[in-house]
C-alpha cells in the first residue's frame, strides 16, 4: 500500500535523496547501450569535444534522476505516472567518480479537473554534485492518487 | 550530421522504429524506473494503465541510439567523399517532453525528427544551435511521445 498520496506534497517542500556514486564503468556502459557517442565512451575522443573530457550522456543523468526519485519517494507513493517534463537542462558535465544527490522542490500542487481520484504535483529536481553545483535540472509534473478523492477542483 | 550551415528549419526525417518487448521494458525499468506498472505484468493489470507499459524515459532514450546511428551514417558518407566531418553535440537540454499515450508490449514506435530552429551560439562562436522536434507514433498512428531538444552543431570553417 502506498504511504504517500497527493495530499502529502506541499508547495515549498524540499527533500534530498542519495548520495549515489556515478562510476566511469556505468557511464560507458549506459552510453554503449543507449547513446554511443565518443564523448561518453572514450577519454581521448571526449577531450576533443565541447565536453572537454569524458562525461555521462544527458539521458543517463535523466535515468539516474528517475531511479533516485523512485527510490526516494515514488515507490512509496500512489504514483499514476507523469504526463511529461517541462524542461531538462544539462548545465554541467556529469564526470566519472561524482557523488550525486537529488534535490526535489515542490513548486505547486493542484487537484485534477477531470479525475477526482487524482492530483497533480509539479516538482523541480536538481541533480547536484559534492560542491552543491547543479549538473542537471528537471521540472516535471507527477500524477498522484488522492487519499481522499474529492470533487473536481 | 552535416555542418550547421547545411541544416534548415523545416527539414524532417524518420530516424527509425523500435518494437518494445516485455523483456526490454522490464529490463530498463528494473534499472531506472522500477514502478510496478513497468516491471510486473500482474501489478500493471490492476493499475490505471491496465497492462505492462514502458517507462516514459525508455520511450525517449531508445530514440537517441537511432539518432546517433543516423548521424554516424551521414558522417561516414561525408568521410568517404573526403569531406571533414562536423562535430555534433552535446545537447543543452530539452523541453515540452510529453508522454501522450502509454507504450505497451508489442507496440512499434516510429520516430520522426523535424528541425524547428537554428541559430548561432553566443557562447561558442564555432558552433550553432539546432533545435529539433522529435515525435514518436505507434502502429495505430497515435502519437505517444513528443519533445524538443537543442544541440550544438559545428559551423563550417570554424576552427575546431
Amino acid at each position: 500500500m502506498p504511504t504517500h498520496y497527493w495530499e502529502d506534497f506541499k508547495t515549498g517542500d524540499v527533500a534530498v535523496y542519495g548520495p549515489r556514486l556515478v562510476t566511469r564503468e556505468e557511464i560507458v556502459a549506459f552510453a554503449a547501450e543507449f547513446d554511443p557517442q565518443p564523448m561518453h565512451m572514450d577519454e581521448a575522443a571526449a577531450a576533443a569535444t565541447l565536453l572537454g573530457g569524458l562525461a555521462a550522456s544527458g539521458w543517463h543523468s535523466c535515468a539516474l534522476m528517475m531511479r533516485m526519485m523512485a527510490d526516494g519517494f515514488i515507490l512509496d507513493a500512489a504514483s499514476m505516472g507523469a504526463p511529461g517534463v517541462e524542461e531538462v537542462r544539462w548545465q554541467k558535465p556529469l564526470r566519472p567518480g561524482t557523488q550525486v544527490k537529488l534535490r526535489a522542490t515542490v513548486l505547486d500542487t493542484r487537484a485534477s479537473k477531470s479525475r477526482p481520484e487524482m492530483g497533480l504535483t509539479r516538482i523541480r529536481y536538481d541533480l547536484i554534485d559534492e560542491a552543491d553545483e547543479t549538473i542537471t535540472t528537471m521540472t516535471s509534473t507527477m500524477m498522484l492518487g488522492r487519499r481522499a478523492p474529492g470533487t473536481a477542483a | 550530421m552535416t555542418f550547421f550551415e547545411d541544416i534548415a528549419a523545416g527539414e524532417s526525417i524518420i530516424v527509425g522504429r523500435h518494437t518494445f518487448t516485455a523483456a526490454d521494458i522490464k529490463a530498463f525499468a528494473r534499472r531506472y524506473d522500477p514502478q510496478h506498472f513497468h516491471v510486473d505484468e500482474a501489478a500493471a493489470a490492476t493499475s490505471h494503465f491496465d497492462a505492462l507499459c514502458a517507462s516514459g524515459w525508455q520511450t525517449a532514450i531508445v530514440w537517441m541510439r537511432m539518432m546517433i546511428e543516423h548521424r554516424r551514417s551521414l558522417a561516414e558518407a561525408a568521410a568517404a567523399r573526403g569531406e571533414r566531418v562536423a562535430q555534433t553535440g552535446p545537447a543543452l537540454g530539452l523541453r515540452d517532453l510529453k508522454w501522450l499515450k502509454p507504450v505497451y508490449v508489442g507496440d512499434t514506435i516510429e520516430y520522426r525528427v523535424e528541425v524547428t530552429e537554428t541559430r548561432v551560439s553566443n557562447s561558442r562562436p564555432g558552433f550553432g544551435l539546432m533545435t529539433i522536434h522529435t515525435t514518436g507514433t505507434n502502429q495505430n498512428g497515435e502519437p505517444v511521445i513528443s519533445f524538443f531538444s537543442t544541440t550544438f552543431v559545428e559551423r563550417r570553417g570554424a576552427c575546431a
